[in-house]
């Protein structure tokens, strides 16, 4: 990793520590594997807004979700949201991908939408509204996406949800 | 007797417009339904409606070992099977911390192209038919046989071959070519290009063996270019179709040859050098037509990168071992979590896993391109006629199976 790279990510969380305070819960800089920033569930459109005005993060790669639950050793009720974004404006984050998250409680997942800030959310957002049973409000048209209509079990990849003939 | 009940036929009478599936069972769409909403014959609303080849490869990941689960993640893409799974193995490898070793390396990045050419001749071949330009599908289907036979020849399998493993690949390249693949070669050559082999025989030897086809091919692409791509007919069915501008482009966060064709410099093997990329000199073709015709030259001209990343992998190659050691079917991978990307034929390709330290994960999250690449849709079959969808469709290069997984 080059070292203009590294200043510019420390320089980044920094700066979301400054503005956002204690609503930045954990900070994970792995360049090679994953640059995280883990932030509380009623500011992530703020962040959102924040790091596209400031940061030139203009590209949404994905949208995500994983159930905590099952997680060996810390395993607690809640899922985890994250967005993918990276930047196609800026030089030096080009080759970076940051990890935005945020922690809901599994009995009621709902986060705001962020797809006024990032117009290629839309289908990521319904993907994990079917999948993972994220509720995301604001979004212009939350539907399902790839499930079939009469579809009416568990969101498949929340870990309570076991495919017929898996059962152990 | 039975009285005839004459019933109104309620579905011309819908107002102003007219709502119809475009799909499952469309011969241009695959398998993938578009709702569409006409005007007369304008559209004004595209709702795109995938899933009809969903089957939960993501869940399936989580009941498979990090092994196993290589030659089903494949399967979204059988034509780019090696650029689906890339970003699965370098993932994989980050979270071990291991480093393949150096042959490995080019030898992917061999396979990896050989299967981008493969999967955009599918691509030119297929947007032939749906311009009205049959003999492309022909040539193009054709010359691809050449190149799968050398998928074939390096990985064991034409298509779906398995050959990329954490650590390495699964088995080393031959060093001689069967002495029947390169008869088959020097009659197609000779039946293709009108004149004889240069020099006589084709060369057996590996190395050799694969410059000859490379060279054959860029050939036969200089021969394409005049056959569609600066065909009249071809041109003004998909010059001004289906403009997505280069603000759209990143906002909508589409990947590879759409992001491209709209004048976005952006390729992963650029951007976040991978394996042997490093090393090989090539261009990143990008076109500022925004329009289909733009998305299908970057395509076009893809190839030939490809073919010049192919020749110099193959002269660089080092000798050595390929792979770090046999590795037991139950590895074990550290806790922690990766995103890794990779560029497939489609764009770019990403994985995020998240590991809890056992022999098979705990989370895979597949961001596929033409996932990425469908978000535009509604935006761009929009205000067209109905005769320019399969065109649009095409020219993003969608493939149902990778969207559903």
């Amino acid at each position: 990793m080059s070292s203009d790279l590294e200043k510019t990510l420390v320089k980044l969380i920094d700066d979301l520590k400054k503005k956002f305070g204690d609503k930045i819960l954990e900070v994970n800089l792995e360049p090679k594997k994953v640059v995280k920033v883990l932030v509380a569930p009623e500011c992530v459109k703020e962040v959102a807004q924040h790091l596209k005005s400031e940061w030139k993060m203009d590209y949404i790669k994905g949208v995500t979700g994983v159930d905590l639950s099952r997680l060996p050793g810390n395993a607690r009720e809640e899922l985890e949201v994250i967005y993918h974004v990276g930047s196609l404006s800026s030089e030096v984050l080009k080759s970076v991908t940051l990890s935005l998250s945020t922690k809901v409680s599994i009995s009621n997942p709902v986060i705001s939408s962020l797809t006024s800030v990032w117009r290629g959310a839309e289908m990521h957002e319904r993907e994990a509204y079917e999948m993972l049973g994220i509720r995301f409000e604001g979004h212009p048209d939350l539907r399902r996406l790839l499930l079939p209509e009469f579809w009416s079990d568990k969101p498949p990849l929340r870990k309570d949800y076991i495919p017929p003939g898996r059962e152990r | 007797m039975v009285k005839e009940e004459v019933r109104s036929l309620e579905i011309y009478e819908t107002g102003p417009t007219l709502t119809f599936s475009m799909g499952p069972q469309h011969p241009g769409t695959g398998h993938f339904r578009m709702i569409i909403t006409v005007v007369g014959d304008i559209v004004v609303r595209c709702d795109p409606d995938p899933g009809f080849v969903h089957r939960g490869e993501e869940k399936l990941c989580e009941y498979k070992t990090w092994i196993t689960n290589i030659p089903h993640l494949e399967r979204p893409a059988i034509l780019d099977s090696a650029g689906l799974v890339y970003p699965y193995v370098l993932a994989v490898e980050r979270l071990m911390g291991v480093e393949p070793p150096e042959r490995a390396k080019y030898l992917r990045v061999i396979m990896a192209e050989l299967q981008r050419i493969c999967s955009h001749l599918y691509w030119l071949g297929l947007m032939g038919v749906f311009a009205g330009h049959a003999t492309m599908y022909m040539w193009c289907f054709g010359d691809r046989e050449y190149l799968v036979d050398l998928t074939q020849l390096i990985g064991g399998q034409r298509i779906t071959h398995s050959y990329f493993v954490p650590g390495g690949v699964r088995n080393d390249a031959p060093s001689k070519v069967p002495t029947e693949l390169v008869k088959d070669f020097r009659r197609y050559y000779r039946m293709m290009l009108g004149k004889d082999y240069p020099g006589g025989e084709v060369p057996e030897d590996f190395r050799k063996y694969v410059l000859a086809v490379c060279d054959f091919f860029d050939t036969r692409l200089d021969e394409y270019y005049p056959m569609l791509l600066d065909s009249p007919i071809f041109i003004y069915r998909t010059k001004g179709v289906g403009v997505l501008k280069r603000e759209d482009a990143i906002s909508l966060g589409v990947v590879g040859p759409v992001l491209r064709g709209s004048g976005v410099k952006s390729d992963t093997r650029i951007d976040e050098p991978y394996d042997a990329y490093p090393y090989i000199k090539f261009n990143v073709p990008v076109m500022d037509g925004c329009d289909s015709y733009s998305r299908m030259m970057v395509g076009y001209y893809e190839m030939k990168e490809s073919v010049k990343i192919i020749k110099q992998a193959v002269e660089q190659m080092p000798e050595g071992p390929v792979k770090l050691k046999q590795h037991p079917i139950t590895i074990k991978v550290p806790a922690g979590e990766v995103f890794a990307s990779a560029e497939a034929a489609r764009g770019q390709c990403s994985f995020y896993i998240r590991s809890d330290g056992t022999d098979r994960p705990y989370r895979v999250k597949i961001c596929s391109p033409s996932f990425r690449n469908l978000t535009a849709m509604p935006y761009l079959i929009r205000d067209v006629r109905i005769a320019d969808i399969p065109i649009i469709y095409w020219s993003l290069n969608y493939w149902p199976v990778e969207c559903d997984r």
